[in-house]
């Protein structure tokens, strides 16, 4: 190591974000472009009989209308499950899909054109809840889809039948998670220019993946996709809400090519609201079987999902509840039944902890509560099932390296549990919970055989290095990763290197920010390019030197012969000698995937594989008001195995984020509807914790250096993120006695159920 | 727009004299980012609710989605464009920058002026003072510990 790694720096792209520099779609220069606005649909559920736009096209300052007419193809984040148009066209699936959009000169034209077109539509009934939605009576959404059901997944792994025999406690639960929505601070914006003469279109938007929304646009306006360029700006935060390609992005393409030129279209706090791809409302129901000493001997997992009225993600997120079951504990027999079901709801999608989220809650408090009946310390009922890295699970998926131990070491040390557990005084409590999470899907959804990552470097005769990938820093420090990678390989000040992101003519094609791949994929590629870089300068410097390059080292910004401190050579020195053999130096780096790391020969069994898992123990301490059911967090101890810190600060900062969006989802977010109209569409309803509810959070970061991680690196972005509202719940039972089984713990949820649990035990004692 | 009344505002912005036609109805908000060229200034809600937009007006913070351009006439306007001095970062700048107080960056100029706001009135708040300040200043990223954090450093390098 060269001190470019391991300690922390800030982002290479700080300093434009704190001087207001850094601009995102929004603020993007549209003084000559048209002004787009989306027509959504008044209903949840219907039949378009006709969309008059006449009026609306004859208002003066209106350029072009577009509605489903315009587009007849279907766009989807899955090869094999793409069932929506970017505008509706014979059907209506949920109230706010779009049906029309216009561009206008201005923004108060363009809402007035919205008023002018005429819908008429023949309403259907609604399903609103998978419940409704199975009812054999209930409206078919999709042609194929008998029953809704969009997808069901049935893995068994071992036998849980001789699994349970085996137990000496079987106990079987049911959890609730409400739905939860991004929330990320930045509405929904694209910028789409279309030439007409060189049939090109240009659209800069606030994606996460690039690529997809390039191969969408192409698909949907049946452009070659040579003729598509997809640049993203500075986003501000995805955390899955832009994984895939959405509605707003291809209609604002459709816009700019019916005007012949340019067109933004900035959504409103609502419309990314109603744009959705949340995590859905889940039910888990979950069978666990222990032995007396907390070994965990079967599970029986069954998982409805509540998922809204299109396929979007929605195969990945059931197969992820299911595969993600394993990797964390040693678990022989598992039986998963998942079944995601369509609804008259915004379409729910990639949400940070895809799939995993509420399954984890479910099991880490079923195995709390049966750890307690067993007189089993939470620790100790979570060692009894650790893993032993290497290894591979039941369904195949590979674990290279494990720090989960060493997670709960740590925080149990620093959280005083050994001590202050039980001892904390009335209404105040201590909960444990551990989660894991991908460092990257081994197979992407999109299987084209390329390498999972490719980045160019480029050495120019300034002596400046530039790094050019297509990986879409969203906020997480991705670039910043990139940019020490390299610095680290090549030992050059970090200063000497720019990185150039996301614009498809220039950068190479990236698989995008989703499933905490980029740090290990793209940081393996950079690697790559690093050290081809390298062998070039070195090979030059030996030239120089007149020595082989085995014997030349390099080390902040010099090369030298090994163990002779004559003739150390500049880094600008060996550049010009380097550039002399070929002029302008290009190399690449690139990252596959192993195939041992790709999962399970099963249907599905490719979700879930991965290169590495990150590990997380947490701890949360309460207090719980008994008058109010409100819950205080006092504060939040998080161990996680990111296997190596490549940038502790953005580490750091990683886990904090997902403590807190944890606590978010544990305490108050949700999702509500009131008839299929987004009742929580706005940051007052849809309440996340302010500055004033942050707890504070101790973090820890164990390095368990995996084998194939670059420096040893896992992801950090999502793993701890699930750990927190079980934790809460384990905690909020520690306080009161109360075990429930829903999310969020909203007050009134909780008084409610203080109030059930009190009338429950004054029953008791009178009977006894 | 284009119906309505439109007046003449006189203000200072960034310490630069600006006078401009606006209409009545237009808001702090796009007057800064859509006439000025200002987009520091973000819209992150539909009006209010995030404090992405948050500018000083007389030194005070003020949610600019929420204020009529037309109601600042002779009034001094600062924005996240302003902060910096010849280039250099301020004090809040630099801290939000190396305790990565800033993660995507979009709530990040909101939550610099409400701080600026903060630090002028209190130049040593304790965290109490520093949650209550910024109580009307979402973010999604870091869960506000290294705000918090970058808002200390920065009161402790200008009272050093």
């Amino acid at each position: 190591m060269t001190g470019a790694i391991g300690k922390p720096v800030p982002l290479v792209d700080g300093v434009e974000k704190v001087t207001g520099r850094a601009r995102y779609t929004a603020d993007l220069d549209s003084r000559d472009a048209l002004v787009g606005r989306i027509l959504r649909a008044p209903v949840s559920h219907g039949w378009i009989l006709a969309v008059d736009t006449a009026r609306a096209e004859a208002l003066p300052g209106v350029i072009a209308v577009v509605t489903g007419q315009d587009c007849d193809m279907t766009f989807g984040v899955i090869p094999i499950a793409m069932n929506e148009y970017p505008m509706a066209r014979d059907r209506i699936r949920y109230r706010g899909e779009p049906v029309a959009a216009v561009a206008a000169l201005d923004a108060a034209t363009a809402a007035q054109a919205l008023e002018l077109i005429e819908v008429e539509i023949e309403e259907l009934p609604a399903c609103y809840t998978p419940a409704q939605s199975r009812a054999p009576d209930a409206t078919q959404l999709h042609d194929k889809k008998p029953g809704n059901l969009e997808r069901e997944v049935h893995h068994t792994f071992g036998s849980v039948a001789e699994g349970f025999a085996e137990a000496d406690l079987v106990c079987e639960e049911m959890f609730d998670c409400a739905e939860v929505n991004h929330a990320q601070m930045e509405p929904h914006a694209a910028l789409a220019e279309y030439d007409p003469e060189e049939e090109r279109l240009t659209l800069h938007s606030v994606t996460q993946v690039p690529f997809y929304v390039h191969l969408m646009l192409a698909r949907c306006l049946g452009m070659d996709t040579s003729r598509v360029r997809v640049v993203k700006p500075f986003v501000g935060g995805g955390f899955g809400a832009r994984t895939e390609t959405l509605n707003f992005e291809i209609i604002t393409a459709l816009l700019a090519r019916k005007v012949g030129g340019k067109v933004m279209m900035r959504l409103s706090r609502e419309e990314s609201f109603v744009t959705h791809r949340g995590r859905p409302a889940t039910q888990v129901k979950l069978k666990l079987g222990l032995t007396k000493t907390g070994r965990i001997t079967a599970v029986n997992c069954e998982v409805v999902m509540s998922g809204g009225a299109y396929a979007g993600y929605g195969l990945v997120t059931i197969l992820y509840a299911g595969a993600l079951l394993h990797g964390i504990y040693e678990i022989a027999n598992v039986q998963y039944d998942g079944y995601r079901v369509y609804t008259n709801h915004p379409p729910c999608g990639a949400m940070r902890g895809h799939g995993t989220v509420d399954v984890r809650h479910a099991f880490e408090c079923l195995l709390d509560r049966m750890a307690r009946q067993l007189g089993l310390d939470p620790f100790a009922v979570r060692r009894a099932n650790l893993l032993t890295a290497p290894m591979f699970t039941p369904n195949g998926l590979m674990v290279n390296s494990y720090g989960l131990d060493e997670c709960l070491d740590k925080v149990e040390a620093a959280s005083g549990w050994a001590t202050r557990k039980g001892s904390l005084g009335p209404g105040r409590g201590l909960g444990l919970a551990c989660s894991h999470y991908v460092s990257g899907a081994a197979k992407p959804v999109h299987w084209t055989g390329e390498p999972h990552a490719v980045v160019s470097m480029k050495l120019d005769f300034d002596g400046s290095v530039t790094v050019l990938t297509g990986a879409s820093d969203i906020g997480q420090g991705s670039t910043t990763i990139v940019a020490l990678a390299a610095a680290e390989v090549m030992s050059i000040d970090l200063g000497r290197i720019r990185v150039v992101t996301n614009d498809s003519v220039i950068t190479p094609k990236d698989n995008g920010s989703y499933s905490s791949r980029v740090t290990f994929m793209v940081g393996n590629a950079a690697i790559g390019a690093a050290r081809a870089m390298r062998a070039k300068l070195v090979a030059a410097a030996a030239k120089k030197l007149e020595v082989e390059p085995d014997e030349v080292e390099c080390e902040g910004e010099t090369f030298f012969v090994r163990g002779s401190s004559q003739s150390v050579l500049p880094f600008q020195d060996v550049a010009i000698a380097a550039l002399a053999e070929e002029g302008t130096i290009t190399v690449k780096g690139t990252f596959s995937t192993p195939v041992e790391a790709q999962g399970g020969k099963q249907r599905g069994g490719a979700v879930g594989s991965t290169m590495g898992f990150s590990y997380g123990a947490q701890v949360v301490e309460v207090s719980v008001d008994e008058a109010t059911g409100q819950i205080d967090i006092e504060r939040v101890w998080v161990a996680l195995d990111c296997g190596f810190a490549i940038n502790p600060l953005a580490v750091e900062g990683q886990i904090e984020g997902s403590v807190w969006m944890g606590m978010g989802q544990g305490l108050c977010e949700e999702t509500h509807y009131i008839d299929g109209l987004p009742a929580h569409a706005n940051l007052t309803d849809y309440r996340f914790p302010t500055i004033a509810d942050a707890p504070p959070i101790d973090v820890h970061i164990v390095e368990s250096i995996d084998p194939l991680g670059p420096f040893g690196a896992k992801e950090a972005g999502e793993g701890a993120l699930s750990g927190f509202p079980p934790a809460l719940v384990n905690a909020v039972a520690d306080a009161m006695g109360v075990d429930v089984n829903f999310l969020p713990v909203t007050p009134d949820r909780l008084l409610e159920a203080m109030i059930k649990f009190a009338r429950t035990q004054r029953r008791k004692e009178t009977m006894t | 727009m284009g119906q309505g009344m439109k007046r003449v505002v006189s203000l200072k912005i960034n310490g630069r004299e600006v006078e401009e036609v606006v209409p009545d109805n237009l808001l702090l908000v796009d007057f800064l980012r859509d006439r000025q060229g200002l987009t520091g200034t973000k819209t992150g809600c539909d009006g209010g609710e995030c404090g992405a937009c948050t500018v000083l007006v007389n030194g005070r913070a003020r949610l600019s989605c929420i204020t009529l351009a037309a109601s600042c006439d002779g009034s001094d306007i600062e924005t996240i464009e302003g902060q910096a001095a010849r280039g250099r970062l301020s004090a809040l700048q630099r801290a939000f920058h190396q305790h990565l107080g800033a993660q995507c960056g979009f709530c990040t100029p909101g939550m610099i002026m409400a701080s600026e706001a903060l630090l002028r009135q209190n130049p040593s708040p304790d965290e109490a003072a520093i949650r209550t300040a910024l109580g009307g200043n979402l973010c999604r990223c870091t869960g506000y510990v290294k705000i918090i954090k970058s808002v200390q450093a920065a009161a402790a390098e200008a009272r050093s």
